[in-house]
């Protein structure tokens, strides 16, 4: 994906977007809007990184994308490890098998392989989200 | 089957789904509540209901079916269906919540800025919806026709109504109470006939199943052909025919049979002495004709229990894996599945919900596969009257009989219509959420009643007409347009910053637009046999990558149009919300 790329606009975001219809379900349903909360809502000080990240500079945005992309590895490894102990077992069960091998791996095994990958996945999710929160307070 | 106690059950569950959502109505005050339960729902709750609302009777009554016609290759799909929350839960679940779309539209205007765009995602979302909604509306009719004999409109009328009136009343609140309730009602009416059933087979001395061979029929059986079929035999085969074999009618006479295929045409009582093999369906139009068949009308090339999965070995792999892309890519397109998200209260709630969620769906998928196996031992002649759907339904009579085998059909049909009801309440819900926005002139809760009452009609009446394809495979047509038109969009919008609106507009037409018009033709029965009927009916495999790839490239040749707000979105969509300052308070509530 794009990560490599430098961005497209590299200062401020675009402050007068047109306003937007007031829909009950959407538009009204976090009130800044879609853009990230500028500084005025926020307490005044903030950490050096955070403020970066606020005010989308060059600056914030490698902090976002640096996120973004630890945490696409985390699912990328969580869709090769379903890939590869799922996905390959419709070629291995055209072999001949006994029956009862379809029965075990289809029919009970795969559940235990796929929620331990999930967990694992929210686990390192959260980790890589805390330890983000943690380098931008600082 | 005692009707009595059958009609009591889905009384019972009818009653209490109206009960329950006539609480949440109490409960459901302002304009919030009634759309999105004001973002408050507990994960351990909000699991519950988005599993109840998943359970569909797909899952309930098609799975087993599916499997005591085919065998265990059919497990593909409650394991497609749990893997899919896994691919929605890495790619999608937190930075979807953090968009705060309510719809797939919203998410699609969110992140595009473009009006044109949610049109089209809006289209998308109606067609899914519908098409994932008639399959549960001809379930509810082939149960109450089971179990009573009604005609098999007057179910899909019944949950029809309950939806229409439940959703129209108490909105998102209610219908979180009902399906995390009927999660629960769901998993007892399936384990504990189960267990009954499982103690009473093994006492039978533990028969096992048999798929590689014809069944055999375990007592004096007798067989009313639905529709017509053509059968294979291996052996001479003797039965005693009501109706017309091979074009020639019998009254209650003794036939054999010579070992070959043969046309039953529908209406035909078969009548088969202990220990017959049951004879195997075979597949219309590849095998030569019958000599004799000529003057028969010609086989519909999609029957009702005709699976759509070819049973030829080439055929057999490929929709295999054009289910597996489906149902892994299909589920995070799903309207009633993306509503859910936005219930949670920021994004880590919404991955660990979905990890309470993997667990519950993937502990009631362990139990529709045993009553597949038991199905295929002691009920096997279902394959071919055209109802393998019944299967759950008429184990308990045929296993245990008396009492005990009544009562416990009873809960399995109030299970089932604890299925058919969640689903349709959740499908209706979003459906009809954006037939309001962008359909309907004007905005509010009136529109939305109309509009609820649109969103049910319509796959009602279609249901009357349409071909009868079984209830699983139907469900897997509308995650095969789902994979192949919301899940490029949602992982390109989510993951990659240069997706712009022609990109998105192009992928989705041609992506979905192909698979929806490939599985409208299946349905239609217009798909020519073969590899062309095989390749439409599990368009997936070629759709999916057919949308990314559209996305990508005409993204990449429109580098002008990237949105400018596309970083600030994308970090929304990522940051935790300790650090956007995006969590709902109580300020914002107030707004409205």
């Amino acid at each position: 994906m794009s990560e490599q790329h430098p961005p497209q606009a590299s200062g401020r975001g675009d402050p007068q977007r047109r306003p937007r219809r007031e829909t009950v379900t959407y538009a009204s349903a976090h009130g800044a809007g879609t853009t990230v909360p500028g500084p005025a809502r926020r307490h005044p000080v903030h950490p050096p990184a955070r403020s970066e990240i606020d005010e989308q500079t060059t600056l914030g945005h490698t902090y976002v994308r640096s996120l973004m992309r630890s945490q696409l590895r985390a699912a990328l490894t969580a869709l090769g490890a379903l890939a590869l102990l799922v996905g390959s077992l419709p070629l291995l069960l055209a072999l001949p098998a006994p029956e009862a091998f379809v029965w075990l791996a289809l029919g009970v095994g795969v559940y235990p392989v796929v929620w331990g990958t999930a967990l694992w996945y929210v686990r390192r999710a959260e980790r890589n989200e805390r330890d983000f929160t943690g380098l931008v307070e600082r | 089957m005692n009707q009595t106690y059958a009609v009591g059950a889905v009384t019972a569950v009818v009653l209490a789904t109206v009960l329950i959502g006539a609480l949440g109505l109490r409960i459901s005050r302002t304009t919030s509540d009634f759309y999105v339960a004001s973002r408050t729902v507990r994960p351990g709750l909000n699991a519950a209901a988005i599993s109840g609302e998943y359970l569909s009777a797909a899952s309930f009554l098609g799975i087993a079916g599916l499997v005591l016609v085919q065998g265990p290759a059919m497990l593909w799909y409650p394991v497609g269906y749990t893997a899919g929350y896994l691919v929605l839960l890495v790619l999608v679940a937190a930075p979807l919540r953090r968009s705060g779309a309510y719809t797939l539209s919203d998410f699609a205007e969110a992140r595009l800025e473009s009006p044109q765009v949610r049109r089209l995602a809006s289209l998308f979302v109606v067609g899914i919806g519908w098409l994932y909604l008639l399959p549960q509306l001809q379930g509810a009719g082939l149960t109450l026709e089971i179990l009573t004999g009604a005609p098999d409109w007057v179910g899909g009328l019944l949950v029809a109504v309950v939806v229409t009136g439940t959703v129209a009343a108490g909105g998102m609140r209610s219908i979180t109470f009902v399906q995390a309730f009927q999660y629960w009602l769901k998993l007892t009416a399936l384990l504990v006939p189960v267990l009954f059933l499982l103690a009473a087979w093994y006492g039978d001395g533990a028969p096992r199943a048999r798929f590689d061979d014809p069944a055999v029929l375990r007592g004096h059986t007798v067989v009313k052909v639905a529709d017509t079929v053509r059968i294979g035999l291996d052996a001479p085969l003797t039965v005693t025919v009501t109706g017309s074999v091979d074009s020639v009618t019998y009254e209650k006479r003794t036939v054999t049979l010579a070992p070959g295929t043969h046309h039953v045409l529908g209406g035909t009582t078969l009548a088969f002495a202990p220990g017959a093999a049951l004879p195997e369906r075979v597949a219309g139009g590849t095998d030569p004709p019958p000599a004799s068949g000529r003057g028969d009308p010609p086989l519909a090339p999609l029957g009702w229990s005709q699976p759509l999965a070819g049973g030829r070995d080439g055929h057999q792999l490929y929709a295999t894996y054009g289910l597996i892309l489906a149902t892994f890519l299909g589920t995070m397109g799903l309207p009633h599945v993306a509503v859910r998200f936005y219930t949670s209260p920021h994004g880590r709630a919404a991955r660990r919900t979905t990890l309470v969620v993997l667990g519950l769906v993937g502990a009631f998928y362990l139990l529709p596969p045993l009553y597949g196996a038991l199905g295929r031992i002691y009920a096997p002649e279902l394959a071919l009257t055209g109802s393998a759907d019944a299967a759950v339904l008429v184990l308990p009579d045929r296993i245990l009989g008396g009492l005990l085998g009544d009562l416990l059909g009873a809960l399995l049909a109030g299970g089932a219509f604890a299925a058919f009801l969640s689903t349709a309440s959740g499908l209706t819900m979003s459906v009809a959420g954006v037939l309001t926005q962008d359909v309907l002139p004007s905005r509010g809760v009136r529109h939305f009643r109309l509009a609820t009452l649109l969103a049910t009609a319509v796959p009602l009446v279609v249901g009357v007409f349409a071909s009868k394809v079984p209830v699983a495979d139907a469900v897997g047509l509308a995650f095969a347009v789902s994979a192949s038109s919301f899940c490029p969009l949602l992982v390109l919008g989510i993951w990659w910053r240069r997706l712009t609106p022609p990109g998105a507009t192009a992928g989705l037409l041609l992506g979905g637009g192909s698979a929806l018009a490939a599985v409208m033709a299946t349905r239609a029965g217009l798909a020519p046999e073969g590899w062309p009927h095989t390749l439409m009916a599990w368009p997936a495999v070629w759709s999916v990558p057919l949308g990314f790839l559209t996305m990508v490239m005409v993204s990449l040749a429109t580098p002008r149009r990237v949105p400018p707000g596309t970083p600030a979105l994308l970090a929304r969509l990522h940051l935790p919300e300790e650090i956007t300052g995006t969590v709902p308070g109580p300020a914002q509530e107030v707004r409205r």
